[in-house]
């Protein structure tokens, strides 16, 4: 019954190259994946049997090159749990975000509003931000609580009857914090406000039911859910996607064009301007069938022994400090933590030297640095594939760095 | 490669936070910030009637080169004006491989920066600051 990290890790190989003259203890899935054969293979098929272009040919390549980005469609939606049409494939996570702000967004007045968290990723701030410029919406912030959450305590003295969108992450992407989405949905529909999530840091850790979860917007991106680059989905209500207008102007979106006037195509191909990323839809579709097959009830309990290995460690060394949740509940296996007196990025360029690749930096979430005062976390991202070599090459990297470094 | 990185010397740089802190009465003062990384240096100079630093102290929220090279900079850095500083820049440079030549002490220090481009800007940004408060 037991989870079998070496099956799992078989299936990548990047995982079994020596780079350097050391293995890959690849830890910053946070910021890209890594890809598995069943992508990988997909994609090869489409470049080498299928290729062409989707939609507006009629030879026989032209129908193999739909119907596989078609299917990719069906099962990215399959992964979600909602229906295909309502599946639009972007050119990444902060692409869908900004079609979001910038098309749902201009059926927005003056004086609504947008509620976002502290803890929000950039891509998740400025696309509103723009908005706010062009159309004069007001951005309210949800403050974060101690342990690196999003305090929803405070979300309802936040809510006015002018909040027209709650926009946050699904799990951080610095601390690793779930959100109660039940909450924030019910808080939600005490004024009426619709209900996005960022699920860029979610989707790499298994299917998602979001007709369960009762948010009307959701997005990802493909190369953190062992996908291609270049991918990312967003899903919304077949309502709200049929009455918002275009974001890109081009070929494939469009019902008839005249100079005089144009009419839209249906979603989702009125957001599909121009020739979509055909190959990296195809390869997500094949991660998402990947996911699916996945024991995510063993994946899941095995990252988080993964998480609470790496938080025994880091105790046992002298100044390093968590930030984020202390526990395991509701929680995902990214860990962000601090070691009094070395700057994160010289604990990250040391443990490179171990083989071992994190991040550091502010994680493109500054306010959340701001508002904690801190220069930056080191970060630890885990997928089903890190093994406990990969957490005790780590934490022998962050002994070396306390010991050389300060 | 980055097994070198911290070496003795970068490490001792840093460790001697040369010039580390504010001054009472800056005549000028000026702060960076590298926006990929989050490194901060704000630069305090008391100059003198010529425009040559007569004091100079650093705040530095960043990694340890950035700190080293704060600290090397300060070391340097009193009795040499706009164009002295430029000079010493070019040192840097020469260390981390941007430039041709020799670097001259302390800034040799930084050599194995030269194999770390993601890196190179952290040494730098003291000199940026140093730039906008000397002009
Ligand atoms: C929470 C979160 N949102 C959004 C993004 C943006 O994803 P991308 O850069 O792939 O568009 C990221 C990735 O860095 C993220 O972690």
């Amino acid at each position: 019954m037991s989870f079998d990290v070496g099956a799992v890790r078989g299936q990548f190989p990047i995982l079994s190259e020596i780079i350097d003259g050391k293995p890959v203890h690849y830890l910053d899935n946070g910021a890209s994946a890594q890809t598995p054969n069943a992508v990988l293979d997909a994609v090869r098929t489409y470049e080498t049997t299928g290729r062409a272009n989707v939609l507006r040919g009629v030879h026989r390549l032209a129908e193999r090159a739909t119907d596989a980005y078609e299917n990719a469609r069906v099962e990215v939606a399959t992964f979600l749990g909602v229906a295909p049409m309502e599946i639009v494939f972007t050119g990444g996570c902060t692409a869908a975000i900004n079609l979001v702000a910038y098309s749902y967004g201009s059926l927005l007045k003056p004086g609504d509003r947008i509620l976002l968290s502290e803890l929000e990723h950039h891509s998740n701030i400025v696309p509103w931000q723009l908005l706010r410029s062009r159309a004069g919406i007001e951005i309210d912030m949800i403050p974060v609580t101690v342990d690196g959450r999003i305090d929803l305590d405070k979300l309802p003295g936040l809510l006015t009857p002018r909040t027209k969108l709650i926009s946050l992450a699904h799990v951080s992407n610095v601390t690793g914090a779930l959100i109660d989405v039940g909450a924030v949905v019910a808080a939600a529909k005490s004024v009426g406000a619709r209900v996005m999530l960022d699920g860029a840091q979610k989707a790499p850790h298994g299917p998602i039911d979001l007709p369960s979860l009762g948010v009307d917007f959701y997005v990802f991106a493909g190369h953190k859910a062992y996908g291609p680059n270049g991918i990312g989905v967003l899903w919304a209500k077949a309502e709200l996607l049929d009455a918002m207008p275009p974001f890109m102007g081009g070929g494939s979106m469009i019902g008839r064009v005249t100079f005089a006037e144009t009419t839209w195509a249906p979603a989702p191909r009125r957001f599909e301007a121009g020739t979509p990323p055909i190959g990296p839809a195809i390869g997500l579709g094949a991660a998402c069938k990947w996911m699916r097959a996945l024991d995510w009830t063993g994946a899941h309990a095995h990252e988080m022994t993964m998480v609470q290995h790496l938080m025994d460690g880091l105790q046992k060394i002298d100044g390093a400090r968590i930030f984020g949740p202390a526990g395991l509940q509701n929680r995902y296996p990214v860990v962000s933590f601090m070691l009094d007196g070395v700057h994160p990025h010289d604990v990250a360029q040391t443990l490179d030297s171990f083989g071992v690749a994190v991040r550091a930096g502010h994680h493109c979430a500054q306010p959340l640095m701001d508002r904690f005062d801190l220069d930056g976390t080191t970060r630890v991202s885990m997928a089903p594939y890190n093994s406990r070599g990969d957490i005790d090459a780590l934490l022998t990297g962050v002994r070396h760095a306390a010991k050389t470094l300060r | 490669m980055s097994d070198q990185l911290y070496q003795d010397r970068i490490v001792a740089l840093a460790k001697a936070k040369t010039g580390a802190g504010k001054l009472a009465a800056p005549t000028k003062s000026a702060r960076r910030d590298n926006p990929l990384c989050g490194d901060r240096v704000t630069i305090d100079v008391r100059l003198d009637g010529q425009g040559r630093i007569a004091e100079i102290a650093h705040q530095v929220r960043g990694c340890l080169l950035c700190q080293a090279s704060a600290s090397a900079l300060a070391s340097v850095a009193v009795g040499q004006d706009a164009a002295g500083i430029a000079a010493v820049r070019h040192d840097a440079e020469r260390a981390i491989g941007r430039e041709q030549g020799e670097a001259a002490e302390p800034f040799s220090a930084f050599a194995p920066v030269a194999a770390h481009k993601a890196r190179q800007e952290c040494v730098l940004l003291p000199f940026e600051a140093l730039k906008d408060a000397l002009s």
